[in-house]
This record gives structure tokens, sequence and C-alpha cells, in this order.
């Protein structure tokens, strides 16, 4: 895929894109230095009896969802790296909004993760609006999901972002 | 169930959640975003936060946030309380020097069809009263002892 007008967007609403498989198995290690960070004490994340009688063994804050994606900063033989929610910068070009705020987040949590888990993850374009107008510029609102699986296919998690693209009020159509 | 947990029964619309107050560091945020692997220099590079952003300083990135609402939330819940949906809005950044503070109240609890049972809450995070993030939260709570959100699946879990 790549840019995305407005020809193309009935065709690929609700359509899988961008399939990516997490570069590494969730890991006990960042689950401990999250938990770190943010002091957080849930003896969940650190009695594995407690785990064990709570969620069958251990498993990862439901929160980290998303840790799991992010590319290492540098890797042998890599050229590029794809943007997250990249089918946000296709519609951006593609419709030729040169800005574009994120409104809201919305993550759906569903199957736990656990340690030795590989992800994988793809964006879903759910709706385009028609062109609005705020105090930002004129532009469109849309929605991405982005559905997280396991290794066993079980959905693990839907993150839902509303982005507004739009051109400030100078600015021109193709400009 | 051994481990000690609020029950969906103790909790009513209205509740508050205890105050949670943290003096935040540059070792907070540089923690933070490694911790959620964002390499971006923004979050650990105040030269760049200020000459190139325009911020005050570096800033608290957004996935390490949604770590500390779930801490937040699950010291209240204990660890049979499980997280259904979570909703962000980002209205400002958090940075070294500030006192970020959180709150939370219940503002809905129920049943669904599937007989799990749930609260929401409004959380925010604050700085001298400036409210930097909100989260809009429903998590899953046992009705009792011997009930287990965790071991909800497939049709029996609809969040």
């Amino acid at each position: 895929m790549s840019a995305i007008g407005l020809d193309d967007i009935e065709g690929i609403i609700g359509v899988p894109l961008y399939e990516e498989v997490g570069e590494f198995p969730v890991e006990q290690g960042y689950i401990w230095t999250t938990c770190s960070s943010v002091e957080n004490g849930n003896p969940l994340f650190w009695e594995p009896e407690v785990a064990e009688e709570v969620t069958n063994g251990p498993i990862a804050p439901p929160t980290m969802v998303s840790v799991w994606f992010r590319p290492h900063h540098w890797a042998p033989n890599r050229t590029t790296t794809g943007l997250p929610l990249q089918v946000h910068f296709d519609l951006k070009e593609g419709l030729d909004l040169p800005e574009a705020v994120m409104s809201d987040n919305t993550i759906v949590f569903h199957e736990p993760v656990r340690p030795g888990d590989r992800l994988v993850t793809h964006q879903i374009l759910r709706s385009v609006s028609d062109e609005k107008t705020t105090k930002l510029g004129t532009g469109r609102f849309w929605v991405i999901d982005v559905e997280y699986h396991n290794q066993r296919g079980d959905l693990v998690a839907v993150e839902s972002y509303t982005g507004f693209g739009y051109r400030r009020g100078s600015q021109e159509v193709g400009a | 169930m051994t481990t000690p947990t609020l029950l969906h029964g103790q909790v009513a619309v209205g509740d508050e959640l205890a105050e949670l107050a943290y003096p935040v560091t540059a070792t907070t945020i540089v923690l933070g975003a490694l911790a959620a692997r964002d390499w971006r220099p923004m979050h650990h590079d105040k030269d760049f936060a200020v000459n190139r952003n325009g911020t005050q300083d570096i800033f608290i990135n957004t996935p390490n946030l949604a770590a500390w609402f779930e801490r937040y939330l699950t010291d209240w819940t204990g660890p049979y309380g499980r997280l259904q949906r979570v909703t962000f809005r980002m209205l400002g950044s958090i940075f070294p020097g500030d006192t970020m503070v959180f709150r939370g109240a219940v503002t809905e609890v129920g049943v669904d069809a599937t007989g799990c049972a749930w609260a929401a809450l409004d959380i925010s995070v604050s700085v001298d009263g400036d409210t930097k993030t909100t989260c809009a939260a429903r998590v899953a709570l046992p009705v009792t002892a011997d009930d287990n959100p965790w071991d909800r699946r497939g049709d029996r879990w609809t969040p």
C-alpha cells in the first residue's frame, strides 16, 4: 500500500494492511523494566506463585502491547523501517492533508500476552469522514484500528486511533 | 483465591481512588522511554527537546504514561482486576521537576451479559492543577472470592 486517495478508500475499509511480526518474543526482562519504571508492585508480575494462581503463569502488563513492536534502534542489514501507523501517513499523502493530529487512543484488551509469545499486528482503516472544518483547519477524520494477535491466532488487543488530517487555513491544496 | 483483591460489591459510583503524587525526574522519563523501547530523542535528549521540538525539556512518552495509569488502577484493584479497555486523551506534557498527581473516581458499575462484573472510572494525571492526560478505563472485577476475571476467554470475555 502507499498513498491512499479518495477513490481507494471504499476498497480498503476493513481490509487488514501492513501485517508485521514482532522482531523478538515477549520477554520477562522488559516486563520487569516497565514495572520498575512506574514502580508497579502488582505481585502478578513479580511473584510466580501469584501469577500461577491468578493467570496460570506469568503475563505481561496489558498496556505493554505496543512495546513488542517497536523496532530495535539498529539492526544489521536493515535499510528502511516502516512508520508506526503507516495507514495514517498514507491517508495524509493520498488526501493531500499536510498536517495531522491524533485526538483519541483506545486500547481494548483480550487474551493476555505471555513471555515467549510472538505477536503479529496489522492495521485496518475503519472510516474516513466527509470534509470537516475545525479550529485547526479543513480536513477529514479517520479511524484506524491496530489489531494484535499471538502466534496461536488469538486476538490479544485492538488499538483504535482517531486522527484528523487537515490543511491550515492558508494552505493551498497540493501546496 | 488467597491473594487480597477488590470485589465488585465493594465498589460504588462516586468512589474515589487514593491520590498518587510522584516527583518526576529526568531518570523517570528516560527509564520509562527505554522500558517502552521508545528511542525518540525528545524523551532523553534535552537539547533536542528544547531546540527542535520547542518544549521546555524532555517529557514522558505516551506508552509509559499508559503504564503509569495501569499501575494506578491495579494498585486499587489488586491482581484480580483485569483491564478491559482504556481511552486516553493527551492534553499536555510532563517534564522533569513536575510532581504529577493521579486521581480517579468510579463513574459506573455493571455486569455484562456473560456475568462479568466491571467498573468504569475516569482517571487523570495533572501537574499544578493542570490536567495533562485523561484516561477513561473499564476494569473487570471478581464478584466473589471464587470468581476470577482472568479465567474468561472467547465468548465469556467481551471487553
